[in-house]
């Protein structure tokens, strides 16, 4: 499908999506709270997206940027959704069960970023110790014995 | 919530449903690396496998964040250290794609031919290991003695024979060895030769094959959602090789077949990876005389920035699709770095594919997805 079918797609399932087209894919920043419904008809036909090959999440000091990089297996072509989290308060709808993989990169993206997934079917610490305080990957966080600041 | 001490005490007393919990690792001689598997037995059949990783995380991404474009690269070859030199193509092409820089052809085509080299390498300890993992003890010396030639010329090229560094943006740190293209044929004639005596010794071998056929099924479903990748999604049937579907360097102009197989299996994952050594050889073959002349390195900058922007770059490692992603803020470092690694989302199959099969079948199944412990960590 041509990014205009799927932009068309898109907008039909979440009315406050927006899209930005410089990068190599496109890239659609929605709202958090559409995520789930959008997610679900996705994975479905049309889009068939099928595959999330990157999911990851980007402090900006100010809010944090859930990134899922998407694919199909059938289709071949590529999206990136977006989806801004306040920082106090990062919440997002899991979609372990939409795509599986998600499970364990929302624990990543749990323990390093402090974002809550919330309805994971298994939501703790997977890298980090179960005692570790703070959250690592963020911009504020200080590790006074063992960082080595550059 | 888990509790580590509290799982390790209670190991020889049977739960409330008379499930017997077992800790492998985190040292285990065969998980190859410090990976802590919690399996959940109900007499010798898994329940539930739960991996617990990061006995060797170094937060390399974070690391990363106060790492030049230049200096960051180094730093991938310590996670996948089997595919250094293609980890840090990706890292190379990224920031030539970021920055339009152009690569002279002498450099992709080395890149592209180290790049099989290091592939074949890679899975020439796998089979190595693999084998010895479920009992043969000679495959591995045989292994070693093909693997032992590409370490050689690895070394002449870069001095290393683990964790290589070699690949710049822009092209190679050296011109390659005099000697490069010979010893690379000659390992070609070898490894020919050679590669008949696995199928003799392995393939073929009535215990290995009543041992991984049928053991560690996955589906092709199964494998997208779970997002596995390389020979993994492969002997499910998928088809996932970044080569065919983006290609990079110059993998669009060599002719090689992406090999599939459908079993799902450990054998067919075994197979797989037989097969794709053979496809490596190929490429080689195709490209070690035509290596153009001319420059090496192409024209950069010392200071490297990558403009504002989001950019990300996927490549096929011996494991899988292996992925950059960088958002940069115009400086010279980057504001944020993810490496998606194929070994992590492969792991988060194993309790899947492991369910319901005894425990001695574990050690067939978490060896044929050839993990390797610092990529999944990072």
């Amino acid at each position: 499908m041509t990014n205009e079918e799927i932009k068309e797609y898109i907008s039909a399932h979440a009315p406050n999506a927006t899209f930005e087209e410089t990068g190599e894919w496109l890239n659609i920043i929605i709202e958090a709270a559409e995520w789930k419904a959008l997610a679900t008809a996705i994975k479905g036909n049309p889009l068939q997206m099928d595959f999330v090959f990157c999911l990851t999440c980007v402090d900006w000091k100010t809010h944090l940027t859930m990134v899922y990089h998407l694919t199909s297996t059938k289709q071949r072509h590529n999206i990136v959704i977006k989806a801004n989290l306040t920082i106090d308060q990062p919440q997002i709808e899991t979609v372990a069960g939409i795509w599986r993989t998600a499970e364990f990169h929302e624990r990543e993206v749990f323990e390093m970023f402090g974002v809550h997934f919330s309805n994971h079917p298994d939501l703790r610490k997977l890298i980090l110790e179960e005692d570790f305080k703070g959250f690592p990957l963020r911009k504020d966080f200080e590790d006074p014995i063992n960082m080595i600041k550059l | 919530m888990y509790n580590q001490t509290e799982i390790i005490k209670d190991t020889t007393e049977l739960g409330p449903e008379g499930e017997l919990v077992v800790n492998m690792g985190p040292q285990h001689p065969a998980t190859h690396g410090v990976l802590h598997l919690v399996v959940t037995l109900n007499g010798e059949t898994i329940k539930k496998i739960e991996p617990h990783l990061g006995y060797i995380h170094r937060s390399i991404e974070k690391m990363c964040e106060s790492l030049t474009y230049r200096q960051f690269i180094y730093v991938t070859s310590r996670m996948d250290y089997l595919s250094s030199h293609i980890n840090n193509t990706a890292c190379a092409l990224l920031v030539e794609k970021g920055m339009q820089i152009e690569v002279p052809e002498r450099a992709q085509y080395v890149r592209t031919i180290l790049n099989e080299l290091t592939r074949i390498a890679s899975h020439e300890l796998w089979i190595g290991a693999m084998a010895m993992d479920l009992g043969a003890f000679t495959p591995f010396f045989y292994a070693f003695r093909e693997r032992e030639m590409i370490t050689e010329i690895m070394e002449d090229t870069c001095g290393a024979r683990l964790t290589m560094n070699y690949i710049v943006p822009g092209g190679l740190m050296y011109d390659i060895h005099p000697t490069f293209q010979n010893k690379v044929k000659a390992f070609i004639k070898q490894f020919k030769e050679k590669v008949v005596e696995y199928e003799d010794l392995v393939t073929n071998n009535v215990i290995f094959q009543s041992r991984t056929k049928g053991v560690g099924i996955l589906s092709a479903e199964d494998a997208i959602s779970f997002g596995c990748t390389g020979p993994v999604a492969r002997a499910s049937g998928v088809n996932c090789d970044i080569r065919k579907i983006a290609p990079y360097d110059v993998y669009a102009k060599v002719e090689f077949d992406e090999v599939i197989e459908t079993a799902g299996d450990s054998f067919a994952r075994y197979m797989v990876r037989i097969k794709e050594m053979n496809q490596s050889i190929r490429i080689i073959e195709q490209l070690i005389d035509t290596i153009p002349e001319g420059d090496f390195v192409g024209k950069t900058k010392n200071v490297l920035k990558l403009p504002k922007g989001e950019f990300y770059q996927r490549v096929e490692t011996a494991r899988g699709e292996f992925g950059v992603y960088i958002v940069s803020e115009g400086g010279t470092t980057p504001h944020r770095i993810k490496f998606r690694s194929p070994g992590f989302s492969n792991l988060s199959a194993l309790s899947h594919m492991a369910e319901g099969s005894k425990i001695g079948d574990l050690m067939a199944t978490m060896g044929t997805l050839d993990l390797v412990i610092p990529d999944i960590d990072r």
